[in-house]
């Protein structure tokens, strides 16, 4: 029996949001020298703001406010640093519904997921960072924080990811300046208006708005002492050149390839979910997503049934409904490269499903999708397309799984699903990721370092292993 | 009867366990301190560093996944065998850097204690580096180090024997396997050490040294895709922000020490930590 589901949306009338934004530098909001752009709501496509950009100009400006506030900041007891973050974290908490609204209205995401995953997390990273910073000289990675970090991060997650950058650094006793991802800059400007709410000192949390260009300005601007990215490995790699040379201490979060492994002994329905969760969580826009599914071949047969009824009942739509599964396409661009690796994945022969799925008239909307038959060649099996799509490949033995497994430059995260335990163990060893879930996917939590191997990048974030990417080494 | 000739030494490289020449037949003449021919080293070309990368690669799986306490006990080993040729280390280093006898031989010891000081890492390390995680929520959560696959090791020019084994054994005693261009200036004691390394119990292929240019081998090194990390402490500035921009291609991790190095000091984590990785494991917890 299907059931019909009434609409349920969320109310939009908690948020409030301006006709055009400023760039927020020491405590206050001032216009860009750079001409603005408009940030659309992806669902519909309708213009939600005009935001300013930054110029290299600007972007001194925003350092300069930094740096001056360094002193300040990094020289205040830790306890004092670790109140106003506490204070954040509430003030978050507050106004949690506010935040959850507008990050899906400018992200795309359902407000299932920005309220009940992004918005909790990201209160408890500002929690979980605010007790570090009285606490530093027991995490064995020194005292001393490295001055003015410059932080860039992508549209998947915008005050998620603006979380797991400022609080670590401003725990540590650094000033930040932050651009957040060009199509997603608004929770991230509400967060400018958090940090007035709770007193912040002026120039410790600096925001700059832009694209491409306002990024490598920050990146490459010669005081900025740390640079934390996340983002794409293209990116990645232009960022870890152009800082060679130089003092400044890096971190990168970039993309990856996951292989979501399924053994014949895996609790069937729960492996469903975990490969939903795995994948079709958030669009798919997740660097750590499940988007290699390796399923023994005794059960592929099984499982792909299994999948394919449970996607039918996903429901794709309206991202402020409550009952929406899967949001909206980030943008246009996004779009475009989903649908161009998924034509390559048909073109080279895969055999591509998509369940029964009206997609809206207006936005940007792409239908969960499964291709079977890949091969390891294929580029769908190879790059990451960073949206809801699922390339299946099959295995026979655990040591075949690992072989495929890690067969990618990536190396960001893996997923088992198997009842027993010493084979789980052996495979968690085995695989070359940073985060292996077994039993379980796409899981976060404050406490717990986040990271990869190889192309993926360097550096964690969360736990007490993210404190290190910003303290100064100690010899 | 006329005095005995010696029997000289042909000094070769040490790649896979084995003591090859350089494929490209090169060799370039060594000196010591005072200008005089030692011996003449191979020089090795860019076929013998892929070479090297490719026995790296091939002895990691079993040193990353050998046990802590096994490694602990082979980096022990190498001590010991290094302690039994102490004479031919000390005459080497000597003629190498025109040093005195006591000062070689302190230089020797120096090497030795290092290496057993790495060894007794091997089994600490991780508890140090990993973390037991209390999310919020009915999950296992785990954080360890692990190695970060082959790493690429421009060894110091000055200190041929104890600042390499310096940067070495940090290296390795976490489950890395390397590939080392030694130094240019003083490859003699690199390629005894190798000697050492054979007779160890450590496996062919997990330390590989090349003598021959930095300057022609280590950019290669840098631009290797196969290659997971990188120790830049002997390169001068100028080659070191070559190899750090080729490094980027595949994002190796890049160990690029600040100013000169004192081999004397404590040498603190900071050199095994640049290439380890943090592996975090989450399992629920349910009945």
């Amino acid at each position: 029996m299907i059931f019909e589901y009434a609409p349920a949306p969320e109310s939009r009338d908690v948020v409030d949001i301006k006709p055009s934004y400023g760039l927020f530098i020491n405590g206050e909001f001032v216009d860009g020298s750079g001409t603005p752009f408009k940030t659309i709501n992806p669902a519909s496509e309708e213009t939600l703001a005009e935001i300013a950009t930054a110029t290299e100009a600007d972007v001194d400006r925003a350092v300069q406010a930094a740096r001056k506030a360094f002193g300040v900041w990094s020289s205040l007891p830790g306890s004092e640093r670790a109140k106003y973050l506490f204070r954040i974290a509430r003030i978050i908490q507050e106004r949690a519904r506010e935040l959850a609204v507008l990050e899906s209205i400018d992200n795309g995401k359902p407000i299932r997921e920005s309220r009940d995953v992004d918005l909790p997390l990201v209160a408890a990273h500002f929690f979980y960072y605010a007790g570090w910073a009285d606490k530093l000289e027991y995490a064995g990675y020194g005292t001393t924080p490295l001055g003015v970090a410059g932080q860039v991060i992508p549209w998947n997650f915008p005050l998620l990811m603006l979380a797991w950058k400022i609080a670590p650094a401003l725990a540590c006793g650094n000033t930040v300046v932050l651009k957040p991802a060009e199509t997603t800059p608004l929770t991230a400007l509400l967060f400018a208006e958090i940090c007035q709410q709770a007193d912040l000192p002026p120039g410790v949390v600096n925001i700059v708005t832009g694209a491409g260009e306002t990024g490598a300005a920050v990146v490459g601007h010669p005081e900025v002492d740390k640079v934390a990215f996340t983002g794409s490995t293209e990116v990645g790699r232009l960022i870890a050149k152009s800082v060679a040379g130089t003092n400044k201490k890096v971190t990168l979060e970039l993309g990856g390839k996951a292989a979501n492994i399924v053994f014949d002994d895996a609790a069937l329905d729960q492996a469903v979910e975990g490969i939903v969760t795995g994948i079709f969580f958030n669009q798919g826009h997740v660097c750590c997503a499940g988007s290699r599914l390796l399923v023994q071949e005794s059960i592929a047969e099984e499982l792909m049934s299994s999948l394919k009824r449970r996607l039918s009942t996903l429901r794709l739509g309206d991202p402020l409904d409550k009952n929406t599964d899967i949001g909206a396409i980030n943008s246009a661009a996004q779009l475009a490269k989903i649908r161009e690796l998924s034509s390559a994945g048909e073109s080279e022969g895969a055999e591509r499903w998509s369940p029964a799925c009206a997609l809206p008239d207006k936005g940007f909307w792409f239908p969960p999708t499964v291709f079977t038959g890949v091969s390891q060649s294929h580029r769908i099996a190879r790059e990451e397309i960073f949206g809801p799509v699922l390339s299946v490949l099959t295995f026979r033995t655990p040591a075949e799984a690992v072989e495929k497994a890690n067969n990618t430059p990536y190396g960001l995260s893996a997923g088992v699903w198997t009842e027993k335990a010493s084979r789980m163990l052996w495979m968690a060893s085995k695989l070359r990721a940073g985060v292996v879930w077994s039993n379980t996917f796409n899981k976060f939590d404050p406490t717990s370092p986040f990271g990869g191997f190889k192309e993926s990048g360097y550096g964690r974030e969360g736990g007490r292993h993210g404190l290190e990417a910003y303290l100064k080494e100690i010899s | 009867m006329s005095e005995r000739l010696s029997v000289r030494k042909t000094y070769k490289l040490y790649i896979g366990g084995a003591f090859p020449r350089s494929e490209s037949g090169r060799s370039y003449a060594v000196t010591g301190a005072k200008g005089e021919f030692l011996a003449n080293a191979s020089k090795a070309s860019r076929k013998d560093l892929r070479e090297a990368v490719v026995a790296a690669r091939k002895a990691f799986p079993g040193w990353s996944s050998a046990t802590a306490y096994n490694r602990g006990q082979i980096l022990y080993r190498i001590a010991e065998m290094l302690e039994g040729r102490r004479a031919q280390f000390v005459s080497e280093v000597a003629e190498a850097d025109g040093v005195s006898g006591k000062k070689a031989g302190e230089l020797v010891d120096a090497a030795v204690d290092r290496l057993v000081w790495y060894a007794g890492w091997s089994d600490k390390i991780t508890s140090l580096r990993g973390s037991s995680n209390p999310v919020s929520g009915p999950y296992f959560n785990l954080s360890t180090p692990e190695p970060t696959g082959v790493v690429g090791i421009v060894a110091p020019p000055m200190g041929p024997l104890f600042g390499l084994v310096s940067v070495i054994a940090p290296v390795i005693v976490t489950g890395n396997t390397c590939v080392v261009i030694a130094s240019e200036r003083a490859p003699l004691p690199s390629i005894t050490l190798a000697e050492v390394l054979a007779t160890s119990d450590l496996p062919g292929g997990v330390v590989n040294i090349l003598t021959g240019s930095a300057a022609e081998m280590a950019p290669w090194m840098a631009g290797h895709m196969d290659v997971n990390g990188l120790d830049l402490t002997g390169a001068d500035a100028e080659l070191a922000q070559k190899c750090e921009e080729l490094a980027a291609e595949n994002l190796k991790r890049v160990l690029r020490p600040n100013g000169k190095t004192d081999w004397a000091a404590n040498p603190g984590t900071g050199r095994m930590t640049a290439f380890l990785e943090t592996k975090t494991v989450w399992h629920p917890i349910g009945i």
